[in-house]
């Protein structure tokens, strides 16, 4: 039995024998050529039927993946297409002579690496593209096709590292799982095992020897874990965990559009979070009934300078009209710490998670704040928007915050833009100090959220990111931690208001029942926790 | 010679495929387009040089208009830029 491990990717388990991804790794001939016009004639006509193979492809992943998956594939045609890159083809022919295979490969390699060099991770994902696009050019040329698998019998498949067009090829019912030695987990090979539900873990640590070949794996994408020739306890554990998971995948599923009301009725908000508006989609998959935090940090994370009312409008208002209608509660940005943006261009501090972050950085520089409180509410006018601040420790601040909400209202209304007059504003409850004023706070504003990662720092005083060894004195479960959020709790329902949790530890199935004995009426979880939440919520008998 | 700026507000920018839909339309011209961007500029019809730009959201871009249809091609891409919402 060997055991490897690797980065899951894609949930689920699967058994089965393992083959290797066949590319017809013939090495491109290199040779001169004399009539180049002849040869540039052969590229073209290659290049148009590698146009016509990925119009196909298109259609395929359309209607069996999914819209992203095609437009990459109408991308990928378009690529062929580029200026540079066939004039680049063209002189390797005509002016160095080069035969149309090695042409093609070189010009692909030299794309490749431009990408790559780019500081930007989508941009250096896209060199791949590059390099599939050139290897089915070359694979026309040289007259040879990829096998891809060939068996009859369904496959766990490793490979160094898939294509996109090499994953969609292939017959997904021949697909056990995949395991990788390279890869990325935003890779369109990542996006799309996932959106297939098909098991798959990248970054395998050892090497996949090719006398693994034919031999039975089992593996396990939630944990990133690979088993060749598995022995008998080991198949029995894996086959019943197997087992489990499947019926409480059918379990979940069956739990939407069921209400998140506990055995004795009381009714919790189960919530998503979100990083992106593009994650609305999943948080509509598994049917949350709100958005408990929308980052919205991510907008000045992936600019290069402050964005602009109207990009951040739009942002937000595609969030909320796709919620339709549900909650969507967006915090106010969140930078500093841990979370670096060049252009704010913050002093360098010995200590940054107690230094100029978030809210602080707001009411230092109401500039900013203005701009993107001036979208919210624009957005606030499609849909029901909530808008939160981070980071609080005095009840100044939220006075303060709440004062330049009231001006940016006025503002719009001077200028007959419409927003939604009834936008609730709320605290997130994630340092110590704004725990014990929270009955304070509470009087200010119309619901608390306790971000456990950020308190649970604050309070055991402990990076969770370091890596000095502090593994035996960190608690995610920490009593400290359990009887803040318990005053927290206390404090706002003696206020009157409603009180959620949307740090990690809301997902913690196992602490459900005690958050919901302490009177805790929200918990907003990342998309796919949100269906084992609901179950644990309607599994509570708060009566007894 | 035409120009006008433009700022992205594409939370992704001009990824891949927007990027093939502008080069597309930049093709319908017998002007040249240029986009330029701080220090660097790339013909528009060229979707590998656009990518090159790495053009993100808040980005303000200028683009160029030169030839014979200078005056519609500007004027055509900025409704382009601004109804496909880049």
């Amino acid at each position: 039995m060997i055991a490897l491990r690797g980065t899951g990717i894609s949930s689920g388990i699967a058994s089965g024998p393992v083959v290797y991804y066949r590319r017809t790794q013939t090495q491109t001939k290199r040779t001169s050529v004399q009539d180049t016009d002849e040869a540039v004639a052969r590229w073209q006509a290659a290049t148009q039927t590698a146009i016509s193979q990925l119009e196909e492809l298109s259609r395929k992943a359309r209607a069996e993946v999914g819209e992203e998956a095609a437009q990459l594939f109408e991308t990928h045609q378009m690529m062929l297409g580029d200026l540079d890159y066939t004039e680049r083809i063209t002189s390797l022919i005509r002016d160095d002579h080069l035969n149309p295979e090695a042409a093609v490969e070189d010009a692909g390699k030299e794309f490749a690496q431009m990408f790559s060099a780019m500081d930007d991770e989508y941009m250096k994902a896209r060199s791949v593209d590059v390099l599939d696009i050139s290897s089915r050019v070359v694979r026309i040329l040289s007259n040879c096709d990829d096998k891809g698998i060939t068996g009859k019998t369904p496959v766990i498949i490793a490979a160094d590292e898939l294509k996109p067009s090499e994953t969609v090829q292939l017959d997904k019912s021949m697909i056990l799982g995949f395991i990788l030695t390279g890869g990325n987990a935003n890779s369109h090979t990542a996006i799309l095992a996932r959106s297939l539900g098909i098991p798959a873990i990248i970054n395998v640590d050892g090497p996949l020897r090719p006398e693994y070949e034919g031999r039975t794996a089992i593996i396990d994408g939630s944990i990133g874990y690979i088993v060749i020739d598995p022995d008998e306890s080991t198949k029995e554990y894996m086959s019943k965990k197997k087992r489990e998971e499947k019926a409480l995948r059918t379990m979940l599923e069956q739990l939407k559009g069921q209400p998140d009301d506990t055995l004795d009725g009381k009714h919790i908000k189960v919530y998503a979070n979100i990083t992106t508006p593009s994650d609305t989609d999943s948080v509509i998959t598994n049917d949350a009934c709100g958005i408990g935090l929308f980052r919205s940090e991510f907008l000045y994370l992936r600019s290069s300078d402050y964005p602009t009312e109207n990009a951040q409008f739009e942002a937000y208002k595609s969030v909320v009209q796709k919620m339709n209608g549900a909650p969507v509660i967006i915090r106010t940005l969140d930078i500093g710490a841990d979370k670096h943006v060049d252009y704010f261009r913050l002093e360098e501090e010995r200590n940054p998670a107690l230094g100029m972050r978030a809210l602080r950085i707001c009411l230092t520089r109401p500039e900013i704040f203005k701009t993107q409180l001036r979208a919210l509410y624009r957005a606030s006018a499609f849909g029901k928007l909530s808008i939160m601040f981070p980071m609080v420790t005095s009840l100044w601040e939220v006075q303060e915050a709440k004062r330049i909400c009231s001006a940016v209202r006025s503002e719009l209304k001077k200028e007959r833009i419409q927003f939604d007059e009834n936008v609730e504003l709320g605290v997130m409850i994630e340092t110590p100090a704004s725990v014990m004023i929270a009955l304070e706070l509470a009087k200010e504003v119309s619901f608390f959220s306790i971000g456990t990662n950020d308190l649970t720092q604050y309070t055991i005083a402990i990076d969770r990111e370091s890596t000095a060894g502090l593994e035996k004195f960190y608690d995610a479960h920490h009593p400290a931690v359990m009887r803040l959020i318990d005053m927290t709790v206390k404090a706002g329902h003696d206020a009157g208001i409603w009180v959620g949790i949307c740090g990690e530890i809301a997902a913690d199935v196992s602490l459900t029942e005690s958050f919901l004995r302490m009177g805790v009426d929200e918990l907003s979880v990342s998309p796919r926790a949100v269906l084992p939440v609901r179950n644990a919520v309607r599994s509570v008998n708060l009566s007894k | 010679m035409k120009e006008f700026n433009y700022t992205i507000t594409d939370a992704v920018g001009i990824h891949a495929r927007p990027a093939g839909l502008l080069a597309k339309k930049a093709s319908e011209y017998s002007s040249t387009v240029t986009i330029v961007k701080g220090e660097r500029k790339a013909d528009t019809r060229r979707l590998m040089a656009l990518m090159s730009l790495g053009i993100k959201c808040g980005d303000t871009i200028t683009i160029q208009t030169e030839g014979a249809d200078e005056e519609k091609a500007a004027c055509e891409i900025s409704a382009f830029l601004t109804d496909n919402k880049y």
